[in-house]
């Protein structure tokens, strides 16, 4: 167990430990199974690669659904 | 229903739609709200926003696309909230990785938070790099003819101009202009923002618009459900009206319906 990562997600800091995959950040925050899209540091992170890509110190996240909208 | 001309479809990129109502899902009581207003106005394509989602809200609250399946709507992505092409490129990427590769988007890209006016030069500098990485694009526009023809030679699926402000409901401010658009691009002509009631979504069918994009006048009319009906019947009245070629206006000329001769008090 390598020391904890701090990432932004959404906006907010938060400290999580590492090493860290995408598909573990997802199960971590109960959004499993949910229809969304990951992005990080601006970059479309693809759910076909949640499992093989490791969050890294530093990095921007963005989780996003759809939402009601016009 | 019968008398709903057969095989007029609305033809968007390729697909085509037999409703002409293309309908918001914001501001709506509640799913169950949106779920059965969208039923009522026969919609087939449904715009959605795509925003964060809340870290560590309740798993097992519903989604909004649980409520309206992407195997029964074509979900249209919008780019509300945006003020640069950069910022709507990223949305709308993020809404391609979200529904699986669709194409098909709303792009609009705001400049001011007051009137929600588009700005063109970013929406057009958008457009571009859309169409280039394969997006299919509708585009929310300002209502000048110039302007929409350059997003049509952008390479743009559908131009939307406004009838007034997002959310105002004051109806077709600027018929003229959506005239010589409907006239001039050759892509279908939506009218997307300031539909107030349903008369105002017939006047657009009637024009010549291809179809109507709306949201406020449906979720914030009393009875939203009710209302979905009423514009479902507008924009099919609209757009049967508009096929069947209104007959002349003559300002100055009755002409009697009834026969001339034969009146009883005719007696002479």
């Amino acid at each position: 167990m390598s020391a904890p990562i701090r990432i932004v997600l959404n906006g907010a800091p938060r400290e999580l430990p590492a090493p860290l995959t995408f598909a573990e950040l997802i199960d971590e925050l109960a959004l499993a199974g949910r229809r969304l899209a990951v992005e990080r540091n601006g970059e479309i992170v693809p759910r076909s690669r949640f499992g093989a890509e490791a969050l890294v110190d530093g990095d921007r996240i963005e989780v996003v659904i759809a939402v009601g909208g016009g | 229903m019968a008398a709903k001309t057969a095989g007029d479809s609305l033809v968007v990129a390729g697909t085509a739609y037999r409703s002409r109502l293309l309908v918001g899902t914001g501001k709506y009581r509640d799913f169950d709200e949106t779920r059965r207003a969208i039923e009522a106005s026969g919609a087939e394509i449904v715009t959605v926003a795509i925003r964060r989602t809340n870290i560590g809200q309740n798993a097992s609250e519903p989604n909004l696309l649980d409520v309206l399946p992407p195997s029964k709507y074509t979900i249209l992505p919008n780019t509300a909230g945006c003020y640069t092409a950069q910022d709507a490129v990223r949305t709308l990427r993020l809404a391609r990785e979200l529904l699986d590769g669709h194409a098909l988007v709303k792009l609009e890209v705001l400049g001011d938070a007051q009137s929600l006016y588009p700005n063109m030069p970013e929406t057009l500098a958008a457009a571009k790099t859309l169409v280039a990485d394969g997006f299919q694009v509708m585009a929310y526009c300002s209502d000048d003819p110039i302007l929409a023809r350059q997003l049509e030679e952008a390479g743009c699926v559908a131009v939307m101009p406004l009838a007034s402000l997002i959310g105002s409901g004051m109806g077709i401010i600027n018929p003229w202009n959506l005239q010589i658009i409907i006239d001039r691009v050759k892509v279908p002509v939506l009218v997307d923002a300031g539909i107030g009631t349903a008369s105002d979504a017939a006047i657009a069918m009637e024009l010549g618009c291809d179809g109507v994009l709306m949201n406020t006048a449906i979720a914030k009319a009393k009875d939203p459900v009710r209302m979905a009906h009423a514009m479902k019947l507008a924009v099919d009245a609209g757009r049967e009206a508009f096929l069947a070629g209104r007959m002349a206006k003559k300002p100055y000329e009755a002409s009697a319906s009834s026969p001339e001769s034969g009146l009883i008090q005719k007696t002479a």
